[in-house]
């Protein structure tokens, strides 16, 4: 243990020593974490809209009225043909075009029906489908609202089921409480992961490894001396993180503190483990930091930050099962909105454990010494 | 060597051209040699449109939901059956009552809990009127909407069901079109996306570190104290990656053709044309990079730390830009990547000519010509 | 006889069809100052990585300081110093940093650690650059260093991979006075070089060509073998027929 002693004494004098890096390390989560959020934000609110009105009703603009009154829209062209509108599209500068048709309200009374025009620009899913679906939400209000006015007149009983919906955890749905911890789950395992790839591959480019394998030092207690440095540095890190979020977003953890460290704790174990495999695979740091960029891309996609895993598709689901960020997500939004305790994350402490275990061992088995 | 021709200048042009053919040379075979990277060189935009393509979807399926039903009567029993019927939820009815609700949602597999009131069906039916309540885990508010909202419906038309004569009045009928994207597949925003993101991070960070790579191991000065303008070693440098990432290029236009029949709609030169400008821009940036760094790590952490979220997020692909802040949307324009996205989706979806992007490439040009006169004069300044 | 330190019988180390080594047997008896010469290519770097146990041997058998270079690289690493070809000192520590580093890592105490680097610094004469950074220093300052940590845990036998490369002639001169007096406390010495006139200072050498160890006696004996008036000579008719090299 006392060569680990040495070995953490060099890696921390090397660490403090290049403050570049340093400073990068410290300032780009805090950074990123104070300005991503308000990037990553698939509220949908300001979805552009194009009317083109050939009935100029009551009706038509009732609707209208309702549509702009949701919040969600944004009226960007209004009476134009549907050529305009289309225009409006091809120059993103609508989304959505309705064309209500002449004769609008007329039929509607005297045939009891009638349709509407809704042109999606599909290109953008998540815009296209969420908008579609509030634009037929209102639509489909609208006309709710205009039925019961029309047949309440006529008298007749209708059986009404009252829908009432509480939100919990986050009730102002706040999209940014939602992707603040996921962000800073990545922003973790992107400084631990490329750090610790780099670390090793950078003593075999200089050549410093031959002194290292020259002596009679333990595989194991090289590895660790790599290790713990920058595990500290994670934690660090992770704190720094949980800082920025309480003071931009007010964000407070609502569980316990000390299971969201316990987790940390685990899980940068098994992403430094990655890292130093990484690194003892390659021969050039460039190697190694693309070998580590491509793995992250993969954990980043497939890690249900930006899109839901339950909707993957069975073959997708089981390759997120083998990827650690993906409980580093889970967890962080489990403990930090909902409060979950240890119990409710122990299968994932237990999954992060085991890669933690297994990543190390292979770090330590693949370091040769002597090739 | 003497050569017999007039004009000193032209013989200049020549040899200057064939040592910089020869630099390229080297360069390449350097590119070449590391089989690890070049693997993941070319597997990469192809993991990537997989991925996009099968395996994310913004669409909110298959959530695990929990339904307390106090009714147990025949009305509740029917529409929970059709909640059981829809793709969209996977119902767990263990009889749990409401106090365990917020366990479940703590133990996070849980989205949605529905409660049903004692008396359910007896209220509908002689009251006119019943009750039902929806808790959503909010944590994600999209989903939490969504579901809501499929929730809602599930029960709307349930009621219109029961109301037989009385719903069927007064209709109306959206009639919905989804243009440039019929089946509204989710990779059609994610194509041009993974080409930008892919290209920039590509150029950008392997320019950039192999460079510093040499400005680190000490070779670059034996290059610069070569005969040989110290410009032409960069732009050699620059090359193999420029080439590279055209067959990235192509790759991705062939996935995306062949495997997830997505149609190149308008010109396939053009689309060319503007993916080599856009990845000329990308090497300009790695260049920057590079003559502002001396190591590799930080090279590496400004390329990839610095660039892959805010590449993914500024570029309009997967994040609206007219959702974000005014601030931020001022940001995403000094993001080429999102002006290159513009550009792909235009060409290859909307099928648009030149008139339509001309605007976008002139800021992309315009960019280039900024960060190269940049960097030659710093690396000018390092040289004197 | 005097005791063998390192035996080597038949040790031939191949990278694919290419011989390195090439059946390789010799022995270097203790405190001796062994040189170990060749032409560029000729197979010493590979040899000594061998013996040094960073590299397994493809077949042949040797023993350095008793123990097998297959099986026992690590009892081996604790009885010997290595000092590579390329600098390999952390560039970004001080010279005392990295003496205390390397010190800790080979297991000497406190005390030891602190006595030993104030010795190596006052007889480097490096007082004033003890908490310079390494990478700052002139390369025969570097050179001596990396000498100093290779023989700081006091082994059996110390590895020079040349040592001298790029240095100036009177920071030559000083540095043999490093290794004679390495030599004189019985560290067998063991070193590669490319100046003839070193290896007139080894007691004795050997000579690989392609591979092969062609000739291994003391320098005096070499050059009356070989009827030459130098070892340049004796070199050169050894090496001029070398296909290998660059």
């Amino acid at each position: 243990m006392r060569t680990v002693r040495f070995l953490l004494q060099k890696e921390f004098r090397q660490i403090f020593r290049n403050r570049a890096i340093l400073a990068m390390i410290c300032v780009m989560p805090v950074v990123q974490l104070a300005v991503l959020p308000w990037a990553a934000d698939y509220e949908v609110k300001n979805v552009n809209l194009a009317v083109a009105d050939h009935d100029h009703s009551t009706f038509s603009q009732q609707l209208v009225n309702s549509i702009t009154a949701s919040g969600y829209f944004r009226l960007t062209g209004y009476n134009g043909s549907y050529q305009e509108a289309m225009h409006l599209v091809e120059s993103d500068q609508a989304d959505l075009i309705l064309e209500i048709p002449a004769g609008f309200e007329r039929n509607l009374v005297r045939e009891n029906q009638q349709k509407l025009f809704v042109a999606v620009n599909a290109i953008n899913g998540t815009k296209a489908n969420l908008g579609g679906a509030y634009l037929a939400e209102i639509i489909k209000n609208y006309n709710q609202r205009i039925r019961t006015e029309l047949i309440s007149e006529a008298g007749e009983p209708i059986h009404v089921i009252e829908i009432t919906s509480s939100n919990w955890f986050n009730p102002l749905m706040n999209y940014k409480v939602y992707m603040v911890p996921g962000i800073l789950a990545i922003l973790i395992t992107m400084i631990g992961g490329f750090l610790s790839a780099l670390n090793i591959v950078k003593e075999k480019e200089v050549g410093t490894i031959e002194q290292i394998n020259v002596t009679p030092i333990r595989k194991h207690h090289f590895i660790l001396g790599k290790l713990i440095p920058f595990w500290v540095l994670g934690n660090v890190v992770f704190t720094l993180g949980l800082i920025v979020s309480w003071v931009i977003y007010g964000i407070i953890p609502a569980g316990n503190l000390a299971v969201l460290y316990a987790f940390i704790s685990v899980y940068l174990v098994s992403v430094l483990g990655f890292g130093l495999l990484v690194s003892t695979f390659c021969d050039t740091q460039q190697q190694a930091m693309f070998i580590m960029f491509f793995f992250m891309m993969l954990f980043v996609l497939l890690g249900g930050l930006f899109t839901s895993i339950d909707s993957m598709p069975e073959w997708a689901k089981t390759v997120t099962r083998f990827n650690p960020v993906r409980y580093l997500i889970e967890v962080m939004r489990m403990v930090i909105l909902k409060g979950s305790g240890m119990k409710n994350i122990l299968y994932h402490l237990g999954i992060v454990t085991l890669f933690a275990i297994g990543l190390n061992s292979l770090a330590v088995l693949n370091y040769k010494k002597t090739s | 060597m003497r050569c017999f021709t007039n004009s000193p200048g032209v013989q200049n042009a020549e040899t200057n051209m064939k040592q910089f053919a020869i630099f390229v040379k080297k360069e390449f075979a350097h590119v070449l040699r590391d089989r690890k990277t070049l693997l993941i060189l070319f597997g990469m935009p192809v993991m990537q449109i997989l991925i996009f393509g099968f395996a994310l979807t913004n669409e909110v399926k298959n959530s695990a939901i929990v339904v307390v039903d106090y009714a147990q009567d025949e009305a509740s029993q029917r529409l929970i059956s059709r909640i059981e019927a829809s793709r969209y939820f996977e119902v767990n009815k263990a009889a749990i009552d409401h106090h365990q609700i917020e366990e479940s949602f703590k133990q996070g597999n849980v989205k949605l809990a529905l409660i049903f009131p004692q008396n359910f069906e007896a209220d509908l039916m002689h009251q006119n009127k019943a009750q039902v309540q929806i808790i959503t885990d909010a944590t994600d508010p999209n989903t939490a909407n969504t579901l809501t909202n499929y929730m809602t419906a599930i029960i709307q038309d349930y009621q219109a069901d029961i109301n037989q004569n009385a719903s069927i009045a007064y209709r109306i009928i959206p009639e919905t079109k989804m243009l440039y994207n019929p089946q509204l597949k989710s990779v059609h925003g994610f194509v041009p996306g993974v080409m930008a993101l892919v290209l920039m991070l590509v150029c950008v960070m392997m320019t950039a570190v192999s460079i510093v790579r040499e400005k680190e191991m000490g070779t670059m000065e034996i290059l610069l104290v070569s005969p040989f303008k110290p410009l032409l070693v960069i732009l050699s440098k620059a090359v193999p990656y420029l080439i590279l990432s055209l067959i990235n290029v192509a790759s991705i236009l062939c996935l995306s053709v062949f495997v997830l029949d997505l149609p190149v709609n308008g010109s396939l030169i053009l689309l060319f044309a503007e993916s080599t400008l856009f990845i000329i821009t990308c090497l300009t940036i790695g260049i920057f990079i590079s003559v502002r760094t001396g190591s590799q790590q930080v090279a590496m952490l400004i390329s990839l730390m610095g660039m892959m979220l805010p590449t993914i997020l500024f570029s309009g692909f997967m994040f609206p830009i007219e959702n974000m802040p005014k601030v931020l949307q001022l940001i995403t324009n000094i993001v080429p990547a999102k002006w290159y996205y513009i550009i792909v989706k235009s060409i290859m979806i909307k099928g648009l000519g030149f008139s339509a992007i001309w605007k976008e490439t002139v800021i992309l040009l315009g960019m280039t010509l900024f960060l190269l006169i940049i960097s030659l004069k710093t690396f000018k300044i390092r040289l004197a | 006889m005097q005791d063998v330190v390192i035996k080597t019988d038949k040790l031939t180390k191949r990278f694919g069809d290419f011989v390195a080594t090439n059946a390789i047997t010799f022995g270097v008896y203790k405190g001796e100052i062994f040189g170990f010469l060749g032409a560029n290519g000729a197979g010493k770097t590979t040899a000594m990585r061998m013996l040094c146990g960073l590299s397994k041997p493809s077949s042949g058998d040797a023993t350095i300081a008793g123990f097998n270079v297959y099986r026992e690289t690590e009892e081996i690493k604790k009885n010997i110093g290595y000092m590579s070809q390329k600098f390999s000192l952390y560039e970004d520590l001080t010279v005392l940093e990295n003496i205390r580093f390397f010190g800790g890592i080979y297991g000497l105490t406190d005390q030891q650690i602190k006595t030993k680097s104030e010795e190596l610094i006052e007889r480097l004469g490096l007082e004033s650059e003890a908490k310079k950074l390494v990478g700052s220093l002139p390369l025969g300052w570097k050179q001596k260093l990396s000498f100093s940590v290779a023989v700081l845990h006091e082994p059996r036998i110390v590895f020079l991979d040349e040592p001298t490369g790029g240095v100036d002639p009177v920071t030559r001169r000083q540095f043999w006075d490093l290794i004679y007096a390495a030599a004189e406390r019985g560290v067998t010495v063991f070193v590669t070089t490319h100046y003839m006139d070193e290896a007139e200072y080894c007691n004795r050498i050997s000579i690989m060509v392609d591979g092969k160890i062609e000739a291994l006696d003391s320098p005096t004996q070499l050059k009356r073998n070989f009827n030459a008036s130098s070892m340049d000579e004796v070199f050169y008719q050894l090496a001029r027929g070398a296909k290998r090299g660059d």
